[in-house]
């Protein structure tokens, strides 16, 4: 039967959320010719309706559905109702990204191998590794159209990038370049070139830069495979006497709670929406949360271990024109222990407008040491930080009973604290920062706390043993036979790169076994 | 209501005449609040007009810019002006003119130099008073366009087609 579907049609994939993950699993069980009903708590928004403006522009696609924090971060005091900064739209975060796509290093698929015991660190080896993922990123890399891959051209260095550069050269740094990133540098599937507009964290209305918003999502359509519900936000997972899962519960657009049975089940929420589902669906044969018999459900919370330096110079700069991120240097990447920590860090261009910068640079601060840095705005070049963070028990989502969202729900509270070693990486990329910039005259740096966290993940990890995590090689719920993870909460460890090409990259390979195994019967 | 509207019903020797002076930058007439050159005023309709004034200098001492001119922190400030906030924004300018009291100041609009209102603001850094002001004026005055090009940021730029062609890899110093 052809896309809409019935609400008791119980042989359809329910897929919840519609970004990175959700969103490629839904095009590539389609094209297979799985029937497919993806839940999207948010609306549609296309590159017609992205706006060139940071403030309006996180208004329309930002997730603003309460949550509460604790913890030692900053963000819990400078933000603490705000602890992720992700997106509520068809496409999910995946408007607001920047494009930077990194495969992982061979040995971050075995962090709890190769760095060995860290103490207070949860850390785990990943049950793949990268020989199997080869092909997979391969896949992923094309369908992003990722530079620098692939025989795709680089991106042209903006004037960031170029401020960039000339530091990083000075300080001796070797592998320094545009970046391998989802956007275009030359007309790629139908969509155009970067015309370096400068507002990739708004959706990028050229379409250059690839989003499941206008690729993935449209394209499963087309099969008549794929029914994608806006504004449907999943509330309960049901389960029949088996264990088996049966259905989604859901409100829908007007408020009110429907069913859609189901005979897989995937989640794809991001980091804090995934486990708060799992745990919204206790039941008494589940009564500490669906999937959740290893008590991992919701812990292990990584952000990425993240920070920003941002720079003045006594000429301008304009970092904001052109692509926000499109810059790397990579040699710190590397895992050296020497260094004081285990794993490794990329430096990545970043630039804010004005009206983020003001929100982002100090959060809390005023007065003129504040006010003097924004004066200096068109003279400031500035970069970010992405490393690997240690996952931790304590860290973790939680329900809190005292706070409900729109639908009566509890909502997801964030415990994050810094791991030691989170701290030392830091404190080494600010000064490696620092130094990048000072190496081309730089009068004045500023060493930018974290800010909402934009990688989320960890929160149903993949383990071997049932015992370590919430899901199996392929992101299947340990617990559960036909109840899948397919987002960023599925990760082991964090790595040092930017998430969603490996996001992308388990989502085109979990498509492919969801596939194989319905055909087999054994789904 | 525009803070310039004002001012143009009225010469600027009118406004004086009913003014008093009150600060540094400041006149303030029957609910006016206007700069001494009449380049903006703003009628308050719940707010005191001293107390108004008050704040706009406060909004001017948490993030001072030399080159933004008075009229955008009175743009940053005046969502205040309402019969639900007037009573708390009374309040908390009360205190901060007992605060400049208790360090031997007329009020606060009576400090000579901006070391001695950072000085007071510093004491009641952690009040709710001052933490909603300053956490209102983060978007309330660096998202207003007005003020962006003082900063040289360009906003918005795909109806010009993006940098491509304009500048996104124009620099020349390095
Ligand atoms: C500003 C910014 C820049 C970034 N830049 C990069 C980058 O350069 N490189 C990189 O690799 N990554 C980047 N990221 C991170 C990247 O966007 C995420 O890693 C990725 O989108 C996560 O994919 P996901 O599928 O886990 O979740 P998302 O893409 O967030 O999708 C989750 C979707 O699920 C929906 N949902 C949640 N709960 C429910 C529910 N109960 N019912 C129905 N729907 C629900 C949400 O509305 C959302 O649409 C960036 C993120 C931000 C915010
Ligand atoms: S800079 Fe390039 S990728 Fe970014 S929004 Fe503009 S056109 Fe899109």
């Amino acid at each position: 039967m052809a896309a809409p579907f019935e609400l008791t049609d119980d042989s359809v994939v329910v897929i919840i959320g519609t970004g990175a993950g959700g969103g490629v699993l839904a095009n590539e069980l389609a094209q297979k010719g799985v029937s497919v009903v993806s839940l999207e708590a948010g609306g549609r928004y296309l590159p017609e309706d992205y706006v060139n403006d940071e403030w309006e522009s996180f208004g329309q696609l930002a997730w603003t559905d309460p949550r509460t924090t604790s913890g030692d971060w900053r963000v819990a005091r400078d933000f603490s109702g705000l602890p992720a900064w992700i997106v509520k739209a068809v496409g999910g975060t995946t408007t607001h990204w920047a494009g930077a796509s990194l495969r992982f290093q061979e040995h971050e698929w075995k962090a709890a191998t190769t760095y060995g015991p860290v103490q207070g660190a949860n850390l785990l080896d990943w049950p793949i590794d990268a020989a199997e993922m080869d092909p997979w990123y391969e896949k992923a890399e094309a369908k992003l159209g990722v530079t620098r891959t692939g025989g795709r051209e680089g991106l042209p260095g903006n004037n960031n990038y170029k401020v960039f550069e000339a530091g990083a050269r000075a300080l001796g740094y070797t592998e320094v370049h545009t970046g391998r990133m989802a956007i275009n540098s030359a007309e790629y599937d139908g969509r155009t070139f970067c015309h370096q507009t400068g507002f990739c964290f708004q959706g990028c209305k050229w379409g250059a830069k690839w989003s499941s918003a206008y690729t993935d999502i449209p394209r499963g359509e087309a099969t008549g495979n794929l029914e994608v519900r806006e504004r449907c936000h999943a509330a309960r997972i049901l389960h029949d006497d088996s264990g088996k899962v049966t259905g989604v519960e859901y409100f829908d657009a007007d408020g009110n709670l429907q069913m859609q049975a189901a005979r897989v089940v995937c989640v794809a929420g991001n980091s804090f929406e995934s486990p708060r589902l799992l745990l919204n669906s206790a039941s008494a044969m589940f009564p500490d949360g669906l999937a959740n018999s290893s008590g991992q459900v919701g812990r292990n919370y990584m952000r990425h271990m993240t920070g920003s330096v941002y720079a003045t110079f006594d000429k301008p700069v304009r970092m904001w024109r052109g692509t926000t991120m499109a810059g790397i240097i990579s040699d710190e990447a590397r895992h050296d222990p020497s260094r004081g920590f285990v794993g490794g860090y990329e430096l990545e261009t970043l630039a804010l407008g004005i009206p983020f910068m003001a929100a982002f640079l100090d959060p809390g601060a005023w007065g003129r040491e504040f006010t003097s840095a924004l004066d200096a705005y068109e003279n400031m070049a500035g970069m970010w930080i992405v490393g690997e963070d240690m996952p931790q028990e304590t860290n973790r989502v939680t329900l809190n009973h005292d706070v409900k969202d729109q639908h009566g729900l509890p909502v997801a509270n964030v415990h994050f604290s810094d791991h030691p070693n989170d701290i030392a990486m830091r404190n080494h990329a600010y000064k490696q920062g620092t130094a990048v910039y000072e190496a081309v005259g730089a009068t004045r740096t500023f060493p930018t706390p974290p800010y909402p966290s934009t990688h989320n993940l960890g929160t149903n990890r993949m383990s071997e043993n049932p015992r370590d995590g919430v899901v199996n090689r392929w992101g299947r719920a340990h617990d559960v036979p036909n109840l899948f993870v397919s987002d960023g909460s599925q990760f082991t460890t964090g790595a040092a790169e930017n998430p969603t090409l490996t996001i992308v990259a388990l989502a085109i390979r979990q498509a492919d076994h969801i596939a194989r195994e319905m055909s087999a019967q054994n789904l | 209501m525009t803070p310039t509207a004002d001012v143009r019903g009225m010469t600027r020797r009118q406004l004086l005449s009913r003014a008093t002076a009150a600060g540094a930058s400041f006149v303030v007439g029957a609910g006016f609040v206007a700069a001494p050159d009449a380049a903006w005023a703003y009628e308050t309709t719940h707010i005191k007009p001293e107390a108004f004034a008050t704040l706009v200098q406060m909004a001017r001492d948490i993030y001072p810019h030399d080159r933004i001119p008075d009229e955008n922190y009175v743009i940053a400030v005046k969502g205040y002006d309402t019969p639900e906030m007037a009573p708390a924004i009374e309040a908390g300018i009360a205190a901060l003119d007992a605060a400049a009291q208790g360090k031997g100041f007329a009020s606060y609009l009576g400090t000579g130099w901006e070391r001695d209102r950072v000085d007071i603001l510093r004491g009641m850094e952690e009040s709710g008073f001052f933490q909603m002001i300053r956490g209102g004026l983060v978007t309330g005055l660096y998202n207003q366009k007005a003020v962006w090009p003082i900063f040289g940021y360009e906003g918005e730029s795909y109806s010009q087609g993006g940098y491509l062609e304009r500048g996104f890899d124009d620099i020349s110093w390095l």
